[in-house]
């Protein structure tokens, strides 16, 4: 590979795991209060379709961006509401809503744009004025970016919130022993709320990335891209930084496929690659990954 | 009535209830798009289930449904959330294909060798799952998930070589390996492509009910699921209990692809599921696991699906998407809702 196959390479990979980065960290939040965050594909497309809505009424891309966050806050919303206040199964709660999510965005587009696969054109974000550094190879278009800027930011943010902060520790509280939290006169009901309602946030920023990025929304865009963060985030060990590194692994993956396609090597396996490293560090062949212990449980206080 | 019978009688009750909580739903929304609630739902269901062509496309709609709703509510009896129906049927649906093309077998052999072919390739699928969660502990939710992901590359891989020039589907089966239409011998269903696979999907859901009631694996698998450090203590092995289960669950769920594959198209096409593997875990939910609930359960969401193209002139056909995900999300909140307020009248 020449030089200049590998910038290409690289910036192609960072962009990818953009909105996987978003979403990921996102999830860390809901996990580590003890909700399974498996509605992540549909925060992902019901803000995606926010945004364009948004975008398309008012040309604008921060009102996308608002409307963005309305629908995906409003999509986990529903799951907390599902999960923490009825105690209903999270994973088959999430499935719900993922499939409520495509009914929905497509609804959505039938009933706006009169199409059942894509919106019209829509405004994308403008460059932020960097100046000297707008110029670094391969970053310097890629922090230009107000969401990407806005990801580096949080990255270190999330990282401290979740672990040294008091908010942080009731969060974990909650996802490894409820009853002890509540016995300490927390509300176990909020606390799960705010962690998902905060990865619905996450996701939203993740959602109208990908639609800010493509000018469009189309039919079930988000292709999966909710389970790969998922992944993610089990690959990072529940912490937003290793949530964040392997979804760079996973870009890195995808990118690399772009890149090989058309050669002799497989690249439809290298597709798998992020699913089957999953797999391998579910089963502790890489390091271990340990979930909060309360992660998928309904807190009931009724029979704790 | 006891307390404890009439908890069990309102929680049995919430997947009719949240049928209805969908279906009000539902015509909320179509009322709001300025249509007559009432004529669509009539339509809907007159049309699924009145004439001989509409029930057999109904039937033909359920009988993945009811592989998938099985496959989940068999994993689920032994403590296990099966979500990889989808990659499953996937690849017995290609196995299937495979076999009912190529092998050189004699015409006879050919239908059992694609059949079994099926749940092998489905097994396999399921298999790897269960043994991860019975020897290292790795949850099987998202592997499951993973490994759908990873049906998918797959055979997007093998489709290179598989595939015919310019598509995306496999070479024709021969005619041995074919399960014949219903409407050859009830000319009632006319030209539906309900086929032979419903057959199998019956057998299948009765074989279940006696495995699960009336054999000693049976017992072991209801066993782990309702309490597995009580089994263990009893001599049942969880970890083998459940690997096996999650094999079984794989082959039905892979025996679910005959229905297109052998049954109805003749090729295996990519994206044939169409999301049956996946919408088991909805048929097994309103089914409540049991193999009659799967079966009642697939035949409402194959009415939905096929009455849902047929109104589509009137609502669009994505509403009916949103109703599936209504009922799941209602039938998942209306128990623990009904658990309490039971509780609260005890």
């Amino acid at each position: 590979m020449s030089a200049g196959v590998v910038l290409l390479f690289l910036a192609a990979a960072l962009r990818i795991s953009v909105p996987y980065a978003l979403a990921s960290i996102g999830s860390c939040f809901s996990e580590r209060g003890g909700v399974v965050c498996i509605a992540l594909e549909g925060i992902l497309l019901t803000s995606a379709l926010g945004y364009t809505l948004g975008a398309y009424a008012t040309g604008n891309a921060y009102a996308g961006l608002l409307a963005a966050l309305a629908a995906g806050i409003a999509t986990a919303w529903l799951h907390a509401e599902v999960t923490v206040r009825f105690r209903a199964d999270q994973i088959t709660s999430g499935l719900g809503i993922n499939l409520l999510a495509a009914g929905l965005t497509r609804f959505g587009l039938v009933r706006v744009f009169h199409s059942s696969s894509n919106s019209p054109r829509v405004e994308g974000f403008a460059d932020l004025p960097l100046g000297p550094l707008a110029h670094l190879p391969v970053l310097g278009s890629l922090i230009a970016s107000p969401l990407v800027l806005l990801l580096l930011v949080l990255l270190p943010l999330s990282h401290a919130l979740l672990f040294r902060t008091a908010f942080g520790l009731r969060l974990r509280a909650t996802g490894e022993r409820p009853e002890a939290g509540a016995t300490l006169g927390l509300s176990v009901t909020r606390i799960r709320f705010a962690g998902v309602l905060l990865c619905g946030a996450f996701a939203s920023l993740g959602g109208a990335w990908l639609a800010s990025e493509q000018h469009s929304f189309t039919d079930g865009m988000t292709g999966g891209r909710g389970y790969i963060a998922l992944a993610a985030m089990i690959v990072g060990k529940w912490d937003p930084l290793g949530a964040a590194a392997a979804c760079l692994l996973f870009g890195a993956a995808e990118a690399l496929q772009i890149v090989l396609q058309g050669s002799a090597f497989p690249s439809e396996l290298l597709q798998a690659l992020p699913y089957a490293v999953t797999m391998l560090v579910l089963a502790g062949f890489i390091g271990r990954a340990v979930a909060p212990k309360a992660v998928g449980v309904p807190y009931d206080p009724e029979q704790a | 009535m006891t307390a404890e019978r009439r908890t069990q009688l309102l929680v049995a009750s919430s997947p009719v209830l949240a049928v209805l909580a969908a279906l009000a739903a539902g015509a909320a929304v179509i009322a709001a798009i300025g249509e007559d609630p009432l004529a669509i739902y009539t339509l809907l269901f007159r049309q699924a289930f009145g004439t001989g062509y509409g029930l057999g496309q109904t039937l033909f709609r359920a009988t993945p449904l009811i592989f998938g709703g099985l496959s989940v509510a068999l994993a689920f009896r032994a403590g296990l959330f099966n979500i990889g129906g989808e990659g499953q049927m996937l690849l017995g649906g290609l196995a299937a294909a495979l076999v009912g093309a190529y092998a050189p077998l004699p015409a006879l052999a050919l239908l059992p060798a694609a059949l079994l072919a099926a749940a092998a390739a489905g097994g396999a699928w399921g298999a790897i799952p269960g043994m991860l969660k019975a020897r290292f502990g790795a949850h099987e939710v998202i592997n499951t998930i993973m490994l759908n992901f990873i049906a998918l590359s797959l055979v997007g891989w093998l489709g290179h070589r598989l595939f015919e020039t310019a598509t995306v589907r496999t070479r024709e089966i021969a005619a041995g390996a074919v399960l014949p239409r219903l409407g050859a011998w009830l000319p009632a269903l006319r030209s539906a492509p309900v086929n032979a696979s419903l057959l199998i999907a019956l057998l299948i859901a009765a074989a279940l009910a006696a495995l699960l009631f009336r054999t000693r694996l049976g017992y072991e698998l209801r066993a782990v699921g309702l309490n597995a450090p009580g089994a263990e203590y009893g001599g049942i092995s969880i970890g083998r209990t459940q690997a096996l289960a999650m094999t079984l669950a794989g082959a039905v769920a892979g025996l679910g692809g005959v229905n297109f594959v052998l049954g109805y198209k003749h090729y295996f096409e990519l994206g044939f599921t169409g999301g049956a593997g996946f919408m088991g875990i909805a048929v097994a939910l309103l089914g409540r696991n049991s193999p009659l609930g799967v079966i009642i359960a697939a035949l409402f969401f194959g009415a939905l699906a096929y009455g849902g193209l047929v109104v589509n002139q009137r609502v669009p056909r994505e509403l009916i998407e949103v109703l599936e995900a209504l009922v799941i999300l209602f039938a998942i909140s209306a128990r623990p809702l009904l658990e309490r307020v039971a509780r609260r009248w005890a």
